[in-house]
């Protein structure tokens, strides 16, 4: 029972940015533009705030804070390839996203042997600390999951969670972001500019993939490498259908990978489960990704017109 | 009265056709007036002009006298001019309501006021007797009352010209009476209808004036009431147009398919098929009809092993084919013209000579051993193209998809009348096709019919049944609620049957 | 332009503008483009346009090596897509072929060209094996493909990695190597590349394209494929028996990444591997599949065009170049092919606006 305590804050540590970059995927999705370069705006994201941090550290404290800004910037920046290559030039979908997610692992390592002349960026001494928020932390069971020792990105993923539910489904913005994803033409009928949205869509998913890599890098890691998001990207993407595309779902799915994620650092101090090798825990979040995958791909369905190319002289 | 719409010498083409040549119409306030042409004359296009979906190659747009640029459908909006579309463009898990308000929707601050949106759309529906529930979901709601939430939405934006594209395709004859009151209602309210349609009927029930289009030009504006429909028919198609079929009466021989107590889950998951029973027999066109969405659909599934039959049983000539694969229903001799031509009836991506072979391809002389002969493959194609007049741009080697619409069809219909089945399913066989077309399937359907096959004719259009069939049969709500002979029936006697007011006894 | 014009034209347009990408960011962060066409050219030929040094056959040697496997990739790839599926698990399948073949060549006993053989069967199967548990899962619950084969593909590596570690390696890097004569390696080749790794695998690799083409082209079965590529639908309405397709076209394409693993167990190394990350054999296998339009001659063009930019990296990093810069236009090229119907119409855009000038 305490390890379950114990493992809180670690899991949701593993949680924040898969829930952070499904969100952004969210976005994208009931827009109607599928995306499923999450993996690479990510660690585009992860190297800019790595890189930003480790440069800053020197002078102010808040260096983590700015390169997770700056990670979020550059996820902007690299998601618009995507929305220009499916929205503009009417790409595939799939195929423009995988172009980017390899396009990112060459550009990442690429840049830090310029900047670093290593193949990863140099090591940041503290990235981001774990706080205690003063009075809630207190709380028998509550304190110690939610308030004791988590990482502030939690809090953040939570807020932004709030807000995605808000904007999505209580403005216009977010009725008429939903109208582009279900019937492209509907929208268009009624005066929305659907390339717009959708472009608005696709960027709001780099901004929070983007931002996510920067979480993800400055909690878990030391430095930016090729395989700092090792397949996170992929997770989001699957919790956001495991989530059925909402908000509160995505961060059940997120919070249960992230579990699953942290089950590996505890092993050993379960005994039913000290005995089986490191690979099967490295494993773990990947296969039981398949099985929801298969429980509730079936009954789940994602927004209409998502990944069709919107082709506004169709009738 | 004064012109509400002008638009004068409109020109728009597309890559590889001109939709729209030198077309001028104009449009007398208060009035009801007619598009009227066949598919492909046009009709929208010019309106989608008109709604600022498109914008004209060269040509003037006049409003109320003063002209202007629409530019896209909020312009449009603006102007007063809006458009319930053909194939309803409402998103299907949204409700009444927040389809009507999408793009431009009350707020409080920066949140929905769906309260006040809910008031809004309660009011409009008392002033026009429109109908509807806010709250339900389109997916949950009937095609008549979606039709009323595409109303709505126009007159929800204080729209004064309202363009209706072919409003009547997917309505029962009562329904279709209901919204030429509607209209009438409408324009005694001061608005100013457009109607887009290839119906004739309608035209002279409603229009006081009708436009004339054919091959994206302009042939003409008559007046209703002093025109006849063979006038209006010869304006569209450039030809005295043959009304009916000419056949001789049937000789019906023995049944050939029996289908009993037929029980068929849809899509949904609902029961499409209730409780169905029907006989075909040898030399004989069953016709059935219905409002789109009652179960033909299904049915047609069923028969032909797209759905799975849930009860009940089928036997072809004798032998129970209620679990047979489709490949095996094809081999024994079934054939199927499907209603979706894009969807079940070809494979676009393939060239034309290897779409004519999709259910052959796997025996000689297209292919020995697992290995395919183009040679004989390709002279296929060129026999049926031949044949059947398909119009081509290179011969078997074209690929499908640059073929028009029309061609598709014959092609599809070639393919499956060369195959000579048993017993054909043929669904919608004439959809969106041209007169001509038309009239050269019908007559190959009867060609069929007397070579002794058994054939069952689904659709949608009344008049085709009428002309076609020997024996007409009537499904309501997945169930047959009438079967009578063709000759001793009419429109409405149907009309009742289709919209289940009425049920006839059925006769095996 | 016509059609078929286009098929070529595009490919050929995206892979000169990913170069001129490449180019231009290798002169943004102050590297010589140059010295790209320069490494380039000279791996491709093995001649040194600078003079410097002679004729080398062995960067030749070099450069068919790298297309070998991920021409067969590509061909995976390649044939999943004409049945309208995304394999992108080509990645994982090649890795537990290369884990069968080695554990057969480790483990059974038998003459040597024999156990090569079988070596090479047992790296097909279980490719196939792992290719078909995503078209199974496709076929029967419409799962999308695209997720499952990346986590089947993060499965397989920590899956080979533990089989290896089990079955027992030296300092945990590779296994004892394989017993003598069990392998691809070829003296004869070696030696007339100047000592390049090239090996016997060419003749798997060439099969595979053979076969392939004429199963896609020429066979009953090809045709049920791409008829179920197309369009599902019209598919099933013909007959066609549309689960069992998508899963067995899985299979091959399974198969024709396991054969890849194969070739790089026993041709290049001759022993097993445990590999700390992926080696993106199946990402390239992607870009050589979209390239190359899916066909067997376009898969093998670009193939060994991107076999060309692998083995160029170590000449342009020894100039300065990051060696991630084939990474790059790798994917630049596949983004530009993408784009195709963006580029498409706005070619006929241009087309139209130069005949309404006339």
């Amino acid at each position: 029972m305490k390890l379950i305590l114990e493992m809180f804050p670690i899991a949701l540590m593993f949680a924040s940015p898969l829930v952070i970059a499904a969100l952004g995927g969210l976005f994208s999705e009931r827009a109607g533009v599928v995306n499923i370069a999450l993996e690479g705006i990510m660690m585009v994201g992860a190297f800019a705030a790595a890189s930003v941090t480790v440069v800053l550290e020197p002078s102010t404290a808040a260096a983590p804070w700015i390169g997770m800004g700056i990670g979020l910037l550059a996820g902007i920046l690299f998601s618009v390839l995507h929305a220009f290559a499916s929205i503009n030039l009417k790409a595939n979908q799939v195929i423009s996203g995988t172009a980017l997610n390899i396009l990112a692992g060459g550009l990442t390592v690429y840049l830090a042997q310029i900047f670093f002349r290593q193949q990863r960026t140099k090591a940041f001494s503290t990235g981001l600390s774990k706080i205690s928020v003063p009075v809630l932390s207190d709380i028998p069971l509550a304190g110690d999951m939610f308030f004791k020792g988590a990482y502030p990105t939690f809090y953040l993923m939570l807020a932004l969670t709030v807000l995605t539910w808000f904007v999505v489904y209580k403005t216009p913005l977010g009725l008429r972001l939903r109208a582009c994803g279900e019937h492209p033409q509907a929208a268009a009928s009624m005066g929305v500019d659907v390339l717009r949205m959708r472009y608005f869509g696709v960027l709001v998913s780099g901004a929070l993939a983007g931002l996510a890599g920067g979480v993800m890098v400055l909690s878990q890691d030391i430095q930016y490498t090729v395989t700092s998001i090792h397949g996170a990207g992929f997770i989001a993407l699957a919790s956001l259908i495991f989530g059925k595309w909402h908000p509160a779902g995505v961060l059940g799915a997120g919070v249960f990978f992230g579990f699953s994620q942290a089950l590996s650092l505890y092993a050993k101090d379960i005994t039913f489960l000290a005995s089986l090798p490191t690979e099967f825990f490295y494993l773990l979040p990947y296969a039981l990704t398949i099985v929801a995958l298969i429980v509730f791909s079936g009954r789940s369905v994602g927004p209409r017109a998502a990944g069709e190319i919107y082709d506004a002289g169709k009738r | 009265m004064a012109l509400i719409i002008e638009m004068l010498k409109i020109v728009k083409g597309f890559p590889g056709i001109k939709a729209n040549d030198d077309v001028t119409l104009e449009v007398e306030e208060g009035s009801i007036h007619a598009l009227l042409g066949e598919n492909g004359a046009g009709k929208s296009t010019l309106m989608s002009i008109l709604f600022g979906l498109y914008q004209p190659d060269s040509g003037l747009i006049r409003i109320r006298g003063k002209d202007v640029r629409i530019t896209d459908p909020n312009e449009a909006n603006k102007l007063g001019i809006g458009m319930v579309h053909q194939h309803f463009k409402l998103v299907h898990n949204f409700t009444v309501t927040e389809n009507i308000v999408l793009g431009l929707e009350p707020v409080k601050g920066v949140v929905l006021d769906m309260k006040v949106a809910e008031e809004r759309v309660r009011a409009l529906t008392a002033k026009y007797g429109l109908e509807v529930d806010p709250r339900s979901k389109i997916e949950d709601i009937g095609v008549g009352m979606q039709q009323r939430v595409e109303i709505l939405k126009m007159l929800y934006r204080d729209a004064e010209i309202l363009i209706f594209d072919e409003p009547t395709a997917v309505l029962t004859p009562q329904e279709i009476h209901e919204l030429i009151g509607i209209m009438k209602r409408l324009v005694a309210e001061g608005k100013t209808i457009i109607l887009i349609t290839h119906k004739l009927k309608e035209i002279k029930a409603v229009a006081d004036v009708c436009t004339v289009l054919r091959r994206g030009r302009l042939i003409g504006s008559v007046k209703v009431a002093d025109t006849s429909e063979a006038r209006m028919a010869e304006m569209m198609v450039g030809r005295q147009v043959n009304f009916s079929v000419e056949k001789e009466p049937a000789v019906p021989g023995e049944v050939l398919l029996e289908i009993d107590g037929l029980k068929v889950r849809n899509a949904k998951g609902l029961l499409g098929i209730k409780d169905l029973s029907l006989r075909l027999r040898r030399g004989e066109i069953l016709g059935l009809c219905g409002i789109d969405g009652n179960g033909q659909t299904d049915l047609v599934y069923a028969l032909t092993g797209l759905a799975k039959i849930e009860a009940g049983q089928v036997l072809f000539k004798g032998r129970d084919i209620t679990r047979a694969s489709i490949k095996h229903r094809v081999d024994m001799g079934l054939g199927h013209i499907p209603e979706d031509r894009h969807k079940h009836g070809l494979v676009l991506d393939f060239r034309m000579d290897e779409n004519l072979v999709v259910h052959s391809y796997g025996t000689a002389p297209f292919s020995r051993w697992g290995v395919l002969d183009y040679n004989a493959i390709r002279r296929n194609a060129e026999k049926l193209i031949e044949e059947f007049d398909v119009r081509s741009g290179e011969g078997p080697a074209t690929p499908t998809r640059s073929l028009s619409g029309g061609n598709q069809q014959k092609a599809i219909v070639a393919r499956e009348i060369d195959r000579s089945p048993e017993v054909f399913v043929i669904a919608q066989p004439t959809r969106g096709l041209d007169v001509g077309a038309i009239e050269y399937i019908h007559k190959r359907i009867v060609e069929e019919r007397d070579k002794g096959k058994a054939i069952l004719l689904v659709s949608l259009e009344l008049d085709e049944i009428l002309d076609l069939s020997d024996r007409i049969a009537v499904i309501y709500e997945g169930e047959i609620v009438g079967e009578v002979i063709a000759s001793e029936t009419n429109e409405n006697e149907l009309g009742l049957m289709m919209a289940g007011s009425t049920r006839k006894a059925v006769r095996a | 332009m016509t059609k078929n014009q286009a098929k070529f034209a595009v490919p050929l347009v995206a892979v000169l503008l990913g170069f001129i990408t490449g180019a231009i960011i290798i002169a943004l962060t102050g590297k010589s483009p140059l010295a790209m066409v320069l490494a380039m050219f000279r791996t491709l030929t093995g001649f040194d346009l600078t003079g410097r040094t002679d004729f080398n056959p062995r960067y030749i040697g070099e450069f068919i090596l790298q297309s070998m496997p991920i021409i067969l990739t590509g061909l995976s790839v390649a044939f999943a897509f004409r049945t309208g599926l995304f394999n992108i698990g080509a990645e994982g399948q090649l890795m537990v072929g290369s884990l069968a073949a080695a554990m057969t060549a480790l483990m059974v006993s038998a003459p040597p060209f024999i156990l090569v053989v079988l070596s090479l069967l047992a790296a097909m199967a279980a490719g196939a094996l792992w290719g078909a548990v995503p078209g199974f899962l496709k076929a029967r619950f419409n799962v999308h493909e695209v997720v499952v084969t990346i986590m089947l593909n993060y499965t397989a590596l920590h899956f080979c990695n533990w089989a290896f570690m089990t079955y027992g390696t030296l300092d945990s890097v590779r296994t004892a190597d394989f017993p003598a004569g069990v392998t691809l390696k070829s003296v004869f080749l070696a030696g007339i590349t100047n000592g390049s790794r090239l090996n016997w695998g060419m003749i798997p690799v060439a099969l595979s394209l053979l076969v392939f083409w004429f199963i896609i082209e020429k066979t009953t079965f090809g045709y049920g494929l791409r008829a179920v590529g197309f369009n599902k639908d019209a598919a099933r309405y013909a007959g066609m028996k549309v689960e069992r397709n998508i899963v067995l076209s899985m299979v091959i394409a399974g198969a024709f990444a396991g054969l890849g693993g194969a070739v790089i167990a026993l041709g290049t190394f001759n022993y097993g591997r445990i590999l700390p990350a992926f080696e993106f054999y199946g990402m390239d296998g992607i870009a050589v599949a979209l390239v190359g339009g899916n066909a067997a001659i376009g898969v093998l063009v670009s193939g060994l065009l991107f076999g060309m930019l692998k083995a160029a990296q170590p000449l342009m990093q020894s100039q300065g170049i990051p060696r991630e810069i084939a990474g790059i236009i790798q994917s630049s090229i596949v983004l530009f092919v993408a784009m195709r119907l963006g580029i498409e119409s706005l070619l006929s855009l241009a087309k139209r606006k130069q005949e309404a000038g006339k």
